[in-house]
């Protein structure tokens, strides 16, 4: 498997996230998006890693998962207790924080 | 060294310390304030007339004793020292100061008797009395200034003392106003004299005033002169000493005589050296005090007001001391004898004014007035003394003081010496028609009186200062001028005139004054001796309404000063609204609707923020890629 290949996946998970969190409203389906992004990066990581022969890239990629494991349980705990009081999960709904 | 004249600064501390503890003890020093506000003064004259004996006991040349006190302002090569400068200037000043100030506290302690702050009064008598010792005794500008300071204070809260009335108010504030202009010009005139000769103290200066540049002098000298018309209500600020008849009687027989007004003569005379060496500032000053001389005597002919007329007048004695001090040494030693005369009559005058009034239930209307030589013989007495020696009846102080001054001027030479002599004798003319005008209508003639008023003599306690005083009034002139005594006494500390005149009344000179003076009362005695005085002032002719309305002073400082001032400040007010203040808030303006517009961006949509988020991360990217390439 070439590394082309890996960084074109790479690309095409990381637009699919990116086009999930602007277009759909489910905060449970956007943060899926997210992670969907953050893994896009991370395989972007290890394969500039393994194409430069360095350690570099995994490590970064670590951290990322270690960052992305913490923003998930402060994330759905935040939407958890969103859908409690307004018994919906649409991020639309949610925006009294405005002007 | 033990001369005794190192207790010079007693004269000043007691009635400082008299007056704080006055001021600062409030209520509780009500029942015993007066009579410690008498006591202090009286001290301090008893220590002047012992340093005064010492003094004569001294040779001549060491008659100049500098008391160095402590040093004030040690900083790098300034050096200011507060030290004490007796010399025989100076001594005269302090018996003038304390002694007819004396009389005039225990004048003081009848006429306020009613009055509920009488100890807040004496408080400030004292305050004024050390503040002028201290200008006085101070051996350098700068002392001086804090002296100069003092008693503009203390007249403003004098002239003020009955500040619930809002005309007491307003002529405390106009008066200090008016002297703040002046004093303006005696502290620029400080500044040059230290960036000119280093140092402020008297002795340097005046020894070093010929190294200067004939500018510089000149300039220093005028701004002299413009510090000493603001003390001395002289023109061209002239105008705030009407006014300050609002104050309690004695407080105008202590600016009038003792303090105050005499100070701008103590300044022209102690800076004789500067004047000298400016020519041109001498001749303003003999000029302004011609002037002022005139220009008092005719207000004083149209005053109804007993005080005002003679406000009116002491502008016009003073201007006769600023005329004989413009003359240099030849009138220095005349100047300060009449201003000493002048102290006791004046005084004596405003004295007489005060029991008067107090006889007349607070009326200054002379009008009002008319036949209280009968009910009133003490004070008609001592106040009649005091007019003879102010018009000049021969044998009186102001005969030999006023008669030297006009002599010396006549003697000056040249085109000024004959316009200002012609001035002074105008000015004496008018002074003896309007000071007999204040005789006939207070004293002589039929009662004029506002009903259930009913005069009596004034007690004891205010008719024995009158009474002294109108001994000096007799007795200072002759004292000081014949056989040249005050010309002796003063030469080792302003200088000797040239030829030594002895005092000689037949000159043709001497004959003139003595007939402009009875010229002056003798139409007095036509217009109201001999004809009742009307209880209502008719209209007048167009000088009589001009004097009446100061010459036209307040109006003069109105339009020229007042309304252009005014316009300024309205332009200037303008300007910082609409200019300064307008760019400042149009900015102010134009951030607030602007982020009024954009705030609208926050939509509260997750999903927009996302959307800017990913486009502001393309955009970095790309122009990441751009520079790259």
């Amino acid at each position: 498997m070439t590394p082309i290949n890996l960084i074109v996946l790479s690309f095409v998970l990381f637009t699919i996230g990116a086009v999930g969190v602007l277009v759909r409203r489910n905060a449970i389906v956007m943060f899926m998006c997210v992670e969907l992004m953050l893994n896009a990066a991370n395989l972007a990581f290890v394969t500039f890693a393994r194409m430069h022969g360095n350690l570099d890239g995994q490590i970064a990629a670590f951290f990322v998962m270690v960052v992305a494991a913490a923003e998930v349980v402060v994330g759905l705990a935040i939407i958890v207790s969103i859908f409690r009081t307004r018994r919906t999960a649409s991020v639309d709904d949610a925006n009294l924080l405005k002007y | 060294m033990g001369t005794g004249l190192e207790w010079a600064w007693l004269l000043i501390a007691l009635p400082l310390v008299s007056g704080a503890v006055l001021l600062i003890g409030g209520r509780r020093t009500d029942r015993w304030g007066h009579l410690l506000g008498v006591a202090t003064p009286l001290a301090s004259f008893a220590i002047g007339v012992y340093l005064f004996a010492r003094m004569l006991g001294l040779p001549p040349e060491e008659r100049h004793h500098d008391v160095s006190l402590f040093s004030w302002i040690p900083v790098g090569s300034f050096q200011v020292d507060v030290g004490l400068l007796l010399d025989p200037l100076a001594i005269c000043f302090v018996l003038l100061i304390t002694g007819v100030g004396s009389l005039i506290h225990i004048y003081s302690v009848g006429y306020m008797a009613d009055d509920p702050d009488r100890r807040r009064f004496f408080g400030y008598l004292n305050l004024f009395v050390a503040a002028m010792l201290l200008l006085v005794l101070a051996d350098n500008f700068l002392v001086l200034y804090v002296g100069w300071e003092g008693v503009g204070l203390a007249s403003y809260l004098l002239i003020g003392f009955w500040y619930y009335k809002p005309s007491a108010a307003v002529a405390a504030k106009k008066a200090f106003i008016v002297n703040r202009v002046g004093d303006f010009g005696l502290s620029v005139a400080i500044m040059i004299m230290f960036t000119t000769f280093g140092t402020v103290s008297f002795g340097p200066i005046f020894d070093n005033v010929d190294a200067a540049g004939t500018g510089v002098v000149t300039a220093i000298g005028l701004l002299l002169l413009l510090g000493a018309t603001g003390k001395s209500a002289q023109l061209p600020l002239q105008s705030w000493l009407l006014d300050a008849m609002e104050g309690p009687t004695p407080v105008s027989a202590l600016i009038h005589a003792a303090t105050m007004v005499t100070a701008g003569v103590y300044l022209v005379v102690r800076a004789g050296p500067i004047f000298e060496a400016a020519p041109q500032a001498q001749l303003a000053v003999a000029i302004v005090g011609a002037a002022t001389a005139l220009f008092g005597a005719i207000i004083g002919c149209g005053k109804d007001d007993i005080k005002k007329a003679l406000a009116a007048s002491t502008m016009s004695q003073i201007g006769y001391m600023h005329l004989a001090a413009g003359l240099g040494p030849a009138g220095y030693a005349f100047a300060i004898a009449h201003l000493l005369a002048h102290g006791f009559f004046k005084a004596g005058l405003f004295l007489g004014a005060g029991s008067v009034m107090h006889a007349m239930k607070d009326e200054v209307d002379m009008r009002r007035y008319g036949g209280l030589a009968r009910v009133m013989p003490v004070t008609f007495v001592t106040f009649g003394f005091g007019y003879l020696a102010i018009v000049g009846f021969p044998g009186l102080s102001g005969y030999f003081t006023k008669d030297a001054i006009i002599e010396a001027t006549f003697a000056f030479g040249g085109t000024a010496g004959t316009l200002l002599g012609a001035a002074a004798l105008l000015g004496a003319l008018l002074t003896a028609f309007y000071m007999s005008r204040v005789m006939f209508m207070t004293f002589f003639g039929d009662r004029r009186w506002a009903d259930g008023v009913h005069p009596h003599e004034s007690p004891r306690v205010m008719t024995w200062p009158m009474i002294a005083l109108a001994v000096g009034s007799v007795a200072a002139g002759a004292v000081f001028t014949l056989g040249g005594r005050m010309v002796t006494f003063l030469e080792s500390a302003v200088g000797a005139p040239e030829e030594h005149h002895a005092f000689n009344p037949f000159t043709p000179i001497g004959l003139a004054t003595l007939a402009a003076m009875v010229l002056g009362a003798v139409i007095a005695w036509t217009s109201f001796g001999r004809r009742p005085v009307p209880s209502t002032a008719p209209k007048g002719s167009f000088v009589t309404v001009a004097a009446r309305r100061d010459l036209y002073g307040d109006a003069v400082n109105e339009s020229v000063f007042m309304r252009p001032g005014q316009w300024l400040t309205r332009t200037l007010v303008f300007f910082d609204n609409r200019g300064v203040d307008g760019l400042v808030n149009t900015l102010a303006a134009f951030v607030g609707g602007t982020s009024g517009r954009v705030r609208r961006l926050q939509t509260g949509f997750v999903r927009s923020y996302a959307m800017a988020m990913f486009v502001g991360a393309v955009a970095v990217v790309a122009a990441l890629l751009l520079v790259r390439l």
